[in-house]
């Protein structure tokens, strides 16, 4: 890994983005460190998407300044993409392919030799119990098994940071808690792990959450000490509060 | 009705908001109409001719004479044997070889029909049909003229080779045949072909996509669970590109007709009910596709496959159906295009009518009332 | 009764998707079914809506035969289909009239209906329906299912892929309307929205677990539950579950809901336990159980389900896969 600091991983200041005359993120400024679970919350619309496209190197910002990984978004989006893992709601994986050939297909993508991947590969299923599947086409598998095998694929490469965007959408709640489990897990192992859920009891499980209105961060801290600034019962009434103050 | 009328209009809405569709729907056509066109429209000057003459006489003179100055020709090469043809084509020599039989004049006076071979080197197809076309025009000219000359002196045998239908059984045979690619047709039929492939697109391709459309964003449940009758969404679906298809079809002709001089010797009327007879037939392909798929995607590689396909391929609108193998000449009849190209190049290039093309005619009407009852039939009130 | 379902199978070639339900709906009810993806609830919608036949079994919406009367339930029902059914190449305004147009009636006629809900996207009417945030996307969608006053209203999944607030503004709209007298069918993955319902059934895999109100759910759990909180959280759990009189151990936001094996079991005995492994900072008390322990609860003692489409088969210890280690058997 190309990190040598131990502060943090993902460093943004005043970073903006611009569509026309729609800006849809404006001037945000926050760090993430190292082995960290970081919530990134906001309403829809508020820009978490694009904030996470700057960050994942898919878009170029309009001005401010951020390293990710180590390595500028502005002129490195390329080696950014080569340290960090991505999973979005939408599953990455093809269905069409067995869960053997999906894992060594991100392998590959990632430059892994054949028998790294075939490493790799065992020792992940042996951990996630799902040895037994190693051959079985992805879409005969039930929906908690591909949501762990997605997180696996965006992680077989051992990126510093993986980005999460909303992982857990419509599954079931012992699965959604495993899927936790596997995060805490990769945190302890010091991967950084980036996370938007629109689950509010989820952002409790974060080590720090930030939460964007409109373009902005608006509020940024631990669970407990935004519960504490806002007087509230937990980060979902901080959110409401802050959304509610802010737009229409 | 007036939910009937709503959907209609939601419909329009669509296609004239969707930048993709109204490209193919307007772009497409105009623009495979002046490509076909001007595709085909070269002029001939000083080609390369060579000749083979087993007959070498008076009358074989004459014809090599006339089409050496035509102006459209030049000789290249005498050649002595059909063995030379290939290599005359393969060097590039010629692209176009004349064979007079052996015996031709005396043939032509004693029997009064003769043979002569037409090759053309068909490997720039455009370049050969016109070659082909320029040259037997030459020799038809030719034979009129011989005909003039020997009607006086043939009076006692000629009663019978003279008459109107003479030219076909008698006088002299061009015989055309085209080397490395044999299946080209006449340039002028192209039109009637193109408006059978833009009828297809716009009803057929065009109407499955768009059914296609409301079940992939899930509206079609919406739709389903509402008052609105199972048939109006089918006709609220259908019409506006019947409509269309109509515009469609009438541009096209306009074009070709002003800037390409295509001919329209028959009934504008007959043209007018049977093309939507084939439109309703496009049409209720085009459901029955919508019906059998979930998404755009599908109904897209099906109309492309299953209909326009074999629009351009098996309907004889490129490649003639008479020269296909025998199984792809049967497999030809069940496609729609097929008969509708046999009655629009009759009513536009002969103008003959319902006399000569009533059984094409009721051959499309069977085929659009069965589609239609199996389109309808299909169509599924439910999601499964 | 607005709605009565009886023994409802459906199967989709191999996938059971609903394995014999059972329920009713009373009049006026804000009814919720609450359950994850493959619960079977968009099924039993499109069943209800007459979208599906059912394969077994027989249901009433309205008194009315789902099968037998599709055709006069469709003039009477509103439905909201899970995913985004509007026409996202027409404006907000164009949508609505078309969906007022097709049931016969016009925007003027029922705008009172729709108002509240309208009015807050009203001054976006000239937009695409394609460019409306979340939120007002679901705004839209409910006001064209309202528009033509319907009897009965079926909501799948209104507030997935929604923010917070959105949510919140959303089941305050349902609240408003479960005023009115309509009656609310709405299906939701996120069990924290079913404190918002009159009754809610709980669904997984095909199945009813339980109908009930939200506070007799809460009761069903029957045991007691425990809430246990540390600053460090992830070596909380991965204890607890070490424990050898751990019944359950799941995360719930901060917390980590715990319940114990043991009869006589009192808190101060856990308390000493995690003392003992160096947890200086432990908080320990007893918490009424919400719907999503119930459901958990629910789901882990039924469970003896087909080998594929089981998440929890044959898992060895380790701390990745919470279902075993997390609840044992009692």
């Amino acid at each position: 890994m190309n990190v040598n600091s131990n502060a943090s991983i993902i460093e943004v200041q005043d970073l903006t983005r611009v569509f026309g005359n729609f800006t849809a993120v404006d001037r945000i400024s926050f760090e993430v460190r190292r082995g960290e679970i970081f919530g990134f919350l906001g309403a829809n619309g508020a820009g978490k998407t694009t904030a996470i496209r700057m960050l994942t190197g898919l878009l170029i910002p309009t001005s401010g300044r951020a390293e990710v990984a180590g390595f500028d978004v502005f002129t490195h989006p390329e080696s950014i993409k080569k340290n960090i893992g991505y999973m979005s709601q939408k599953f990455s994986l093809f269905n069409d392919l067995t869960v053997f050939e999906n894992l060594r297909f991100y392998g590959g993508i990632y430059g892994l030799s054949t028998r790294d991947i075939r490493h790799k590969t065992d020792e992940l299923l042996e951990r996630l119990d799902l040895a037994g599947v190693r051959d079985r086409l992805i879409r005969d598998l039930p929906l908690g098994w591909k949501q762990k095998l997605a997180f696996s694929t965006a992680v077989i490469h051992e990126p510093a940071i993986v980005f999460l965007d909303e992982p857990t959408g419509g599954v079931d709640p012992i699965t959604r808690r495993q899927f936790w489990d596997l995060m805490y897990e990769t945190a302890d192992r010091g991967t950084t792990v980036f996370v938007t859920t629109h689950y509010m009891d989820e952002a409790e499980y974060c080590d720090r959450v930030s939460i964007m209105v409109d373009g902005r961060i608006d509020a940024l801290g631990t669970p407990a000490g935004l519960r504490k600034t806002y007087g509230a019962k937990n980060v979902d009434e901080v959110f409401v509060k802050l959304a509610r103050g802010g737009s229409v | 009705m007036k939910a009937f009328w709503g959907f209609i209009k939601k419909e329009f809405l669509h296609i004239f908001r969707d930048r993709r569709t109204l490209l193919i729907l307007f772009g497409m056509p105009l623009a495979q109409l002046l490509l076909f066109g001007y595709a085909v429209r070269n002029e001939l000057n000083r080609a390369d001719i060579a000749i083979l003459d087993h007959s070498r006489d008076e009358v074989t003179r004459e014809i090599t004479g006339k089409l050496l100055s035509s102006g459209h020709f030049q000789l290249s090469a005498w050649l002595e044997s059909e063995a030379e043809i290939e290599e005359v084509f393969q060097r590039g020599i010629a692209r176009n070889v004349v064979v007079f039989e052996s015996d031709f004049g005396r043939k032509l006076i004693r029997e009064g029909r003769a043979d002569v071979l037409i090759v053309t080197d068909a490997s720039d197809p455009n370049m050969a049909q016109i070659l082909e076309g320029y040259t037997a025009n030459i020799i038809r000219e030719y034979q009129q003229e011989w005909q003039m000359r020997n009607r006086m002196a043939m009076s006692g045998v000629g009663g019978m080779t003279s008459g109107a239908g003479g030219l076909a059984a008698s006088g002299i045979i061009p015989e055309m045949r085209m080397l490395f690619n044999p299946e080209l047709r006449s340039a002028n039929l192209f039109v009637p072909g193109l408006i059978a492939f833009i009828l297809m697109l716009v009803s057929a391709f065009l109407t499955s996509i768009a059914i296609a459309r409301e079940k992939e964003m899930g509206t079609m449940e919406v739709l389903l669970v509402s008052p609105l009758d199972p048939r109006q969404i089918i006709a609220g679906k259908v019409l506006p590109y019947l409509v269309l298809s109509i515009v469609n079809v009438f541009t096209v002709l306009v074009v070709a007709l002003v800037v390409f001089q295509v001919p329209f010797r028959g009934s504008v009327i007959l043209f007018s009910l049977l093309s939507l007879l084939f439109i309703m037939t496009a049409l209720a392909l085009g459901l029955r596709i919508s019906n059998a798929v979930r998404d755009q995607q599908t109904a897209m590689m099906m109309s492309l496959a299953g209909l326009l396909l074999p629009t351009i391929l098996l309907s004889g609108f490129i490649f003639p159906i008479s020269n296909m193998p025998v199984i792809l000449q049967y497999l030809s009849h069940i496609v729609p295009a097929k008969w509708y190209l046999i009655i629009i190049r009759g009513i536009m290039l002969k103008g003959v009518g319902l006399e000569v093309l009533w059984m094409e005619a009721l051959i499309l009407l069977g085929m659009m009332s069965l589609l239609f009852v199996v389109s309808i039939k299909s169509f599924k009130i439910r999601l499964e | 009764m607005s709605v009565t379902v009886k023994n409802i199978v459906k199967n989709h070639g191999d996938i059971r998707a609903l394995r014999g339900i059972t329920f009713e709906v009373t009049e006026g009810e804000l009814f919720g079914l609450i359950g994850p993806d493959g619960a079977g609830k968009t099924t039993l919608f499109h069943i209800l809506t007459t979208l599906l036949l059912p394969d077994e079994g027989d249901a009433h919406v309205l008194g009315i035969d789902v099968i037998a009367g599709f055709r006069n339930l469709r003039r009477r029902i509103g439905y909201m289909p899970g995913r985004f059914s509007l026409y996202p190449d027409l404006s907000v305004e164009e949508n609505l009239s078309f969906f007022a147009t097709i049931f016969n009636t016009t925007v003027e006629e029922n705008y009172h209906l729709i108002q509240d809900i309208y009015h807050q996207i009203e001054p976006f009417r000239k937009r695409r329906a394609g460019d409306l945030s979340g939120g007002m996307k679901q705004k839209l969608a409910l006001s064209c299912a309202l528009i033509h006053k319907p009897d009965i209203l079926f909501l799948d999944e209104p507030t997935t892929g929604v923010d917070a607030v959105s949510r919140r503004e959303f089941w305050d709209m349902l609240g408003r309307l479960r005023v009115s007298g309509l009656t609310i069918l709405v299906s939701t993955p996120y069990m924290d929205e079913a404190s918002r319902c009159d009754r809610v059934a709980l669904m997984d895999r095909g199945e009813i677990l339980s109908v009930n109100t939200p506070a007799g759910i809460s009761r069903e759990f029957g045991r007691p539950l425990y809430s246990v909180t540390s600053g460090r959280r992830y070596e909380l759990l991965k204890a607890l579950r070490a424990c050898t009189h751990a019944h359950s151990v799941f995360t719930f936001g901060d917390e980590v809901h715990y319940t114990d094996l043991r009869e006589d079991f009192r808190p101060e005995m856990l308390e000493s336990y995690l003392q003992q492994l160096g947890f200086d900072d432990v908080r320990i008390e007893q918490i009424t159980p919400g719907v999503e322990d119930t459901l958990i609860s629910l789901m882990s003692t039924q469970d003896t389900r087909d080998p594929i489409g089981d998440d929890n088969h044959g898992h060895k210890e380790g701390t990745n896969d919470g279902y075993n280690p997390a609840i044992k058997d009692s």
